[in-house]
């Protein structure tokens, strides 16, 4: 029960982006598509879950005081691995993501997990935590890139919608990836403040 | 040497991709620091300084032990240890030689280990100034150049936001979008006008 309160916890109350607001770079820059917010989701929750696990199973091993550089490396290899493997299975999709996918490293929410959960508690806790925290990043990047690529290209998954539907270039821009995130959290405060 | 290359470098980075405006780099930093100028000043200082450090440093690591032992597929390791590590040893080296300037940056300096334009502008470098293995022509001087630019870019972003941040401390703003909202809103409206640099060709 408490594994699944683990799980479940990412994907609303404690969600990583619109919350927790950890990892907003990588979340605004490639949300211009379905396809590359999946593709951002998927590699990010990867990462999160094998440093989650692997950094609960050494936290007994791991000094204090070097704590932060271990947890890097340890996540850097993993961001390497995601990185080498999306070049050569889908280098479109690395194309699209650039140089968003070797900084899912310094992303807040891997090393926030790290730090705040995966060094606390024991692996199958952190295997679900790292889980949850990811699908709920990965929803979040669903909901803002459905957004933008809707009201941007007019398009979803790539297909085009409404076809008299003329839409607004700027928000498939870096000025309409702020604007569409601005509004959100706005909405979800909103919705918090009449509860 | 050609000196419009460097008036390229200096207007891309500074305006026309700005790291927070356009390519959305450290914008945690740029929400959370930029409520006052003071501050925002000395967070920007910093990270200036260690783009143009770690630029320098990762541009050597990159073309004397990453290309000549064929291990670039090391590089994001590499550069993020090597950054980690210069952060901690410049907070030492601070610490011990001018404690005013260390009490001046506070927390801002280790807090620039995670900022994502110091790896973002050693990643982008060792992309743009190295074509197949191999360094272009004056690649160093470019490198340490952009990593300055980019630190001035981030600046500049700071401290337009952090003045007018301060100015609508006073203003009525609706409930729900206080702090973080406003904040990405008039981050959106700054991205717009720095858009209008998008015309400048050379």
């Amino acid at each position: 029960m408490k594994s699944l309160n683990e799980l479940i916890k990412g994907l609303i109350k404690e969600n990583p982006a619109f919350v927790l607001m950890l990892g907003l770079c990588p979340f605004l820059a490639v949300s211009v598509s379905i396809a590359n917010g999946i593709g951002m989701g998927v590699a990010a929750t990867f990462v999160l879950v094998c440093s989650n696990v692997i950094i609960s199973a050494i936290k007994n091993f791991i000094p204090a005081r070097i704590r932060i550089p271990c947890y890097i490396v340890v996540i850097a290899t993993f961001v390497t691995i995601t990185e080498l493997v999306m070049k050569a299975y889908s280098p479109a999709l690395n194309r699209a993501l650039g140089i968003y996918v070797p900084l899912i490293v310094v992303n807040c929410i891997v090393l926030g997990r790290a730090e705040a959960f995966a060094s606390k508690n024991n692996v199958r806790d952190s295997l679900f935590d790292g889980i949850g925290m990811g699908i709920g990043f990965t929803l979040a990047l669903l909901l803002i890139s459905g957004i933008r690529e809707f009201l941007g290209a007019g398009k979803l998954f790539s297909l085009t919608v409404i076809k008299s539907f003329e839409p607004a270039l700027v928000i498939a821009m870096p000025p309409g990836a702020l604007l569409v995130i601005a509004l959100l959290l706005g909405f979800f405060n909103l919705i918090k403040g009449r509860k | 040497m050609d000196p419009g290359q460097f008036l390229a470098i200096f207007i891309s980075a500074v305006f026309i991709n700005n790291v927070i405006l356009s390519r959305f780099l450290g914008l945690c930093s740029f929400i959370a620091i930029s409520k006052q100028t003071k501050p925002a000043f000395a967070m920007s200082l910093a990270v200036m300084f260690v783009t143009t450090m770690s630029s320098i440093i990762t541009w050597l690591i990159y073309r004397f032990l990453l290309i000549p032992f064929n291990m670039t597929y090391l590089r994001t390791i590499s550069f993020i240890l090597v950054i980690a590590t210069f952060v901690q040893f410049v907070e030492m080296v601070i610490r011990k030689i001018a404690p005013a300037m260390y009490r001046f940056f506070g927390i801002y300096l280790p807090l620039i280990t995670v900022n994502c334009a110091v790896l973002g502008v050693a990643v982008l470098n060792s992309d743009m100034f190295f074509v197949q293995g191999k360094t272009v022509p004056y690649g160093f001087v470019y490198s340490t150049f952009q990593g300055i630019c980019v630190g001035a870019g981030y600046m500049l972003a700071m401290l337009l936001m952090s003045a007018i941040r301060e100015r609508l401390e006073t203003c009525n703003v609706p409930k729900p979008l206080k702090d973080f909202p406003l904040g990405f809103i008039i981050a959106s409206i700054m991205s717009l006008a720095f858009m209008g640099f998008n015309g400048f060709r050379f």
